[in-house]
This record gives C-alpha cells, sequence and structure tokens, in this order.
C-alpha cells in the first residue's frame, strides 16, 4: 500500500469517564505505524487530554497521558489545540504537556509539536486533511 | 463513490448503528461501494448474535447480517475493544480460553489495521457515534 493520507484525529472528549480518548490513541498508534501523516486537534473537553499533571491513580484507571508524550517517536508531526476550548476552561499553553519531534535520519527536530490554533486555523486545518477521524 | 463506515456505538441505546445501517443501505441502493464497516468502542456490540429485542423491535444485529448476505458486506469487528466487552469467535475463545462464542454470522473480528486500511482506500470514511 503505497497511498499516503493526511489523517486528522479529531478529540473531543475528556481523558477519563468514557473511553473514547484511550481507544482513540490506540487508533492513532496503528494510524502511524501505517506510515500515513498523522496530525492530532483537540477540541473542547479533549483539551483536558494534554493537561500536564493529571494522576488518575484515584478512580482505579491507567494513566495514559505519558503515552501522549511519546507520540513524536511515533512519527505524529503535529498536535493541535483549538484555543477557545482552551480559554473556555480558563486554561493556558503552561496547563499543557509538550511533545518532542525528531527525525531519526535527517535529525531534524522541534522541541515542541503541541500548538494552540485559532477556529479559523483549525477549521482550515480540518478542510485540508483527506480524512477526519472522529473521537 | 468508494465509502467505509465506522460505527462507533452499541445498539438499541444510541441511534448511531440504526443511522448507519440506514447510510449503508442507501449508499448501496444508489449504486456505490461499500469498502468496509469498522466496529469500534462500544459499536462491537453490535456483533453478538445473543441478542434478543422484543419482537415488534427492529433486529439490529440481524439487519446488518441480512444487509452483509445480500451484498457480501466486511462487517469488522475490533479485536481489542471486543475482547474488553465480550465478543467472542472461534477464534477468540480458543487464544483467551472462553467457554463460549457469540459472534453473529458474517461479522469477523480482526485489528484496527482493518480501519486504517478502510480509511486510506475509501474516498470516504463516515463515522457514526454519540
Amino acid at each position: 500500500m503505497s497511498d499516503t493520507k493526511n489523517f486528522m484525529f479529531l478529540n473531543r472528549r475528556a481523558p477519563y469517564g468514557t473511553i473514547y480518548a484511550w481507544e482513540s490513541l490506540e487508533v492513532v498508534l496503528i494510524a502511524a505505524a501505517f506510515e500515513q501523516n498523522v496530525s492530532l486537534m483537540f477540541a473542547d473537553d479533549g483539551v483536558y487530554q494534554l493537561v500536564k499533571g493529571s494522576d488518575s491513580s484515584g478512580i482505579g484507571m491507567k494513566n495514559f497521558t505519558p503515552t501522549y508524550r511519546t507520540l513524536g517517536d511515533y512519527e505524529v508531526r503535529h498536535m493541535y489545540v483549538d484555543k477557545a476550548s482552551l480559554e473556555a476552561r480558563g486554561l493556558t499553553t503552561d496547563d499543557l504537556i509538550e511533545v518532542e519531534w525528531e527525525d531519526w535520519e535527517t535529525e531534524e527536530s522541534v522541541d515542541n509539536i503541541v500548538e494552540v490554533v485559532d477556529s479559523e486555523k483549525a477549521a482550515e486545518l480540518l478542510e485540508n486533511s483527506d480524512t477526519v477521524f472522529s473521537f | 463513490m468508494k465509502f467505509s463506515i465506522q460505527v462507533n456505538e452499541g445498539p438499541y441505546q444510541h441511534q448511531a448503528s440504526d443511522s448507519a445501517y440506514q447510510f449503508t443501505k442507501a449508499a448501496l441502493e444508489k449504486g456505490h461501494e461499500i469498502f468496509r464497516v469498522f466496529f469500534y468502542h462500544d459499536g462491537v456490540l453490535n456483533g453478538t448474535r445473543l441478542t434478543t429485542p422484543p419482537q415488534d423491535d427492529r433486529n439490529i444485529v440481524n439487519n446488518w447480517t441480512e444487509l452483509a448476505e445480500k451484498h457480501d458486506l466486511d462487517l469488522v469487528v475490533c479485536v481489542a475493544a471486543a475482547q474488553r466487552r465480550g465478543i467472542v469467535d472461534d477464534g477468540e475463545a480458543e487464544r483467551n480460553g472462553k467457554d463460549a462464542t457469540n459472534i453473529a454470522p458474517k461479522f469477523r473480528i480482526s485489528g484496527l489495521g482493518q480501519l486504517v486500511e478502510a480509511a486510506i482506500q475509501s474516498d470516504r470514511l463516515v463515522t457514526f457515534g454519540d
């Protein structure tokens, strides 16, 4: 299969409370293995998925926030956060985890692929994706 | 056009599976191709043959099976989601030491790669969920 598509994973739900965020992450990891151009977008309560310092031990759930930090190693190149969703929840960029990306062959690297975008840019990014996976 | 369908909710609680079924049926009647129907999250619960709704209600599982028989549809249940929710075929029963199976006719259990492949191969991936 030589086709490469621009995949956008749109995450709109809180990390815990339902399984959508965790099972979305499982698809992201598989899609990256298929050598597709994989980007993620976090909007609405989905922005909570990237909040740092989360502790899920009190609810008996595995804390999967560390998995987001490894996405750069899985060739995920962009993680976008909707600005309006962030602001509506009283959050800022400082509350979010940072995800490093590095191309092992070219040694090109980006310190943090998490990028806050306004609604107009978010709409444009979704429009330019070949496939949007909605979770 | 070549479509793939993703169903993210179980039967009856949500309309997602009904809507996905109606969409799939309509697309086929219009001459479109359905490359694959992929059941994810609680959507895997659409794939148990043990479902027994009241007689005057629609049987969502049978609807899918019958549509698949008529059009040779590929109905795929995600293995990881299925294992969590107790959807079992012969292979899974043997691998995980279960004493029964419940997969409905025409459904098969496979990996998430089937969803990614469907998205690559199809013109549109249409998601039905909550």
